[in-house]
């Protein structure tokens, strides 16, 4: 018992680190920004006091961390030791306030940008899972069971190309054919329900391919457990075999991978909001974020997915553990 | 190798003398505008059409397979050179030097989903090729470290490791000559995969307007341009095309990496 507590407290403290060393980085980024940020936004017809006023604003005229190397009088870098009056423990105070600063351009505060767009990414995220699940599980399932055959190896290559496919290429003809052609489903926007569909399914292909490989090798694996002739050998039908025995114990490592791959489609997402139109982080992150360089929308975003990322992680690997009895123990 | 890894290779070998044979291939110049002949289907003078602004898509598209041909060596190879190092160090050293790297250092890098690392540095960096090839190398070195890592720490425990230690080599003389070169062979699997990721990833970011910015003919940025609903409508086949390519050349590498995952691995070769 004590044990098991241990590993989770270690665990979350990992955790503790991780966030805090991405939010560190993520807070450093505007560093890279070749030349000066406030030159950057603003233009070159800026005049100096709109530079000064821009850069007091949003506290770009602070020093950027706890130590830097500015040019001295005599044209040299040296190290200065600059305290804890820095922007970096300004972002930090502000963060644990749950507040990531306000828009470059619009002054609007990003966390209110963020919390009005998140919904729709997790919303995206979750629907393209599902359509994943429901298309990887039964097409696994049949190639596993015709392990060898042309149903199995034509599965392999439809599979494979799925994952090929990008994105950028898959949803632009999806919005061609049901949405240009057919006129069945939304394409552009999120006015109702069934635009979430196309991008959803464009989101999901790669990782029903992805699935589909796996639960493949799952049911390979699981149908030469002793168990399965046992549950045959009392008469059990196959259908009962494969979906009740094996897919039972089978579905342990999809559950992992399903946790790591609900990152891959944050990521995604960005650009298959892009494709649709779908106002999500992704397309905050896009459109309003990286296309009018308003650093602080860029930072938000990038930390509102990379923390969710690291917690859906997390939460996989504790799910997991419960899961699977045999990790508790070790 | 498989017959899938064999058709992959001819794909492989097609790109790359594609690329390299660009200016004899291509029909067209790849930026010069006909606005007289704009969204044309495909025909015997224009073989893939032309785009929106009457360029040749044929000639665009050969020239694409030069941008992604370079990101995807220059990604790979550098990549997998500082991931090896790393990894080496973290599985042949162990302990804290472990525990530092691979527990730590690692996972930071992994906790950015897929491309968004790239993403924000790009976006803070600005757009183009070197800085979309530096930001890829970024993202890739800990694929390959990892694994890297996982292989030095199979083989140092390996007799022969001992055997060389006994005879007094080095540690640097260890881990170069006794178990890198015994380590390396998932390296060739995971290179190849890699450079299907890095084709891809450069056609992403080049999608999202953070790559080669255009005139360029890199696929993405083709892509980018001929998929607004005007274009899809008036020719479809400006968006076919590149896609193709993409989807072709990645299919072609993960095939390459399949088979060769196969043809290294004889209890998988059975199945």
């Amino acid at each position: 018992m004590n044990r098991k507590i241990f590993g989770v407290l270690r665990r979350l403290g990992f955790l503790v680190l991780v966030v805090w060393t991405v939010v560190s980085l993520v807070t450093l980024l505007i560093e890279l920004v070749p030349g000066d940020p406030a030159t950057a936004v603003l233009g070159d017809q800026a005049t100096p006091e709109q530079l000064a006023q821009f850069r007091s604003k949003h506290g770009l005229d602070r020093p950027p961390f706890f130590f830097g190397l500015p040019v001295a009088e005599d044209g040299h870098r040296r190290f200065h030791w600059y305290g804890l009056d820095n922007r970096y423990t300004d972002y930090w105070r502000a963060i644990l306030h749950g507040d990531l600063g306000t828009s470059f351009r619009t002054e609007q505060p990003v966390f209110d940008l963020i919390k009005s767009r998140y919904p729709y990414t997790i919303a995206l995220a979750l629907a393209s899972m599902a359509i994943a699940i429901c298309i990887a599980i039964p097409l696994g399932v049949i190639a596993g069971k015709n392990r060898g055959t042309t149903t199995d190896n034509g599965l392999s290559v439809l599979a494979l190309i799925g994952i090929s496919l990008p994105s950028f290429v898959i949803g632009p003809m999806l919005v061609y054919v049901f949405a240009v052609k057919l006129r069945w489903l939304g394409g552009y926007g999120s006015e109702n329900w069934t635009f979430i569909i196309l991008p959803a399914f464009t989101l999901g292909a790669a990782l029903s391919a992805i699935l589909t490989r796996m639960v493949r090798s799952s049911v390979i694996e699981e149908l030469g457990e002793p168990y399965v002739r046992t549950a045959r050998a009392k008469g059990l039908s196959e259908r009962t075999v494969v979906y009740k025995h094996v897919l039972k114990n089978g579905l342990i490592p999809v559950v992992t991978i399903l946790g790591l791959q609900l990152g891959v489609l944050l990521a995604g997402a960005i650009i298959t909001e892009k494709i649709f139109g779908w106002p999500g982080l992704g397309l905050l992150l896009v459109e309003d974020g990286i296309a009018k360089r308003d650093y602080s929308v860029v930072q938000g975003c990038v930390l509102a997915i990379s923390t969710t990322y690291i917690l859906a992680n997390t939460l996989t690997d504790l799910l997991y553990r419960w899961l699977d009895p045999r990790i508790r123990v070790s | 190798m498989n017959r899938l890894g064999i058709i992959g290779i001819v794909v492989v070998v097609l790109f790359v003398l594609v690329a390299l044979l660009a200016p004899f291939i291509a029909t067209h110049d790849v930026g010069a505008t006909d606005l007289l002949l704009r969204y044309a289907p495909p025909s015997a003078e224009h073989w893939f059409g032309t785009d929106s602004t009457g360029r040749d898509i044929f000639s665009r598209v050969v020239f694409g397979a030069r941008i992604s041909l370079e990101v995807g060596i220059v990604v790979v190879v550098v990549s997998a050179f500082f991931g090896t190092i790393v990894g080496a160090i973290a599985g042949y050293y162990g302990g804290w030097v472990d525990r530092f790297l691979s527990g730590y250092i690692f996972n930071v890098f992994l906790a950015f989903p897929g491309l968004l690392l790239a993403i924000a540095l790009v976006a803070f960096l600005g757009a183009g090729l070197n800085k979309l090839i530096f930001a890829l190398c970024i993202i890739g070195w800990v694929g390959y470290a990892r694994l890297i890592r996982a292989q030095v720490l199979k083989v140092r425990e390996y007799d022969f490791v001992n055997a060389a230690r006994a005879l007094g080599a080095g540690d640097l003389r260890i881990l170069a000559v006794h178990i890198l070169p015994n380590a390396i062979q998932p390296l060739i699997v995971q290179a190849s995969l890699g450079m299907a990721g890095a084709v891809l990833s450069e056609a992403s970011l080049s999608f999202l307007g953070l790559g080669v910015p255009p005139p360029a003919p890199s696929w993405g940025v083709m892509i980018e341009e001929a998929r607004d609903l005007s274009t899809l409508q008036a020719a479809p086949h400006a968006l076919i095309f590149p896609g193709l390519a993409i989807a072709l050349t990645v299919l072609a590498f993960n095939f390459i990496g399949d088979g060769l995952r196969e043809y290294l691995d004889p209890r998988q070769r059975r199945r």
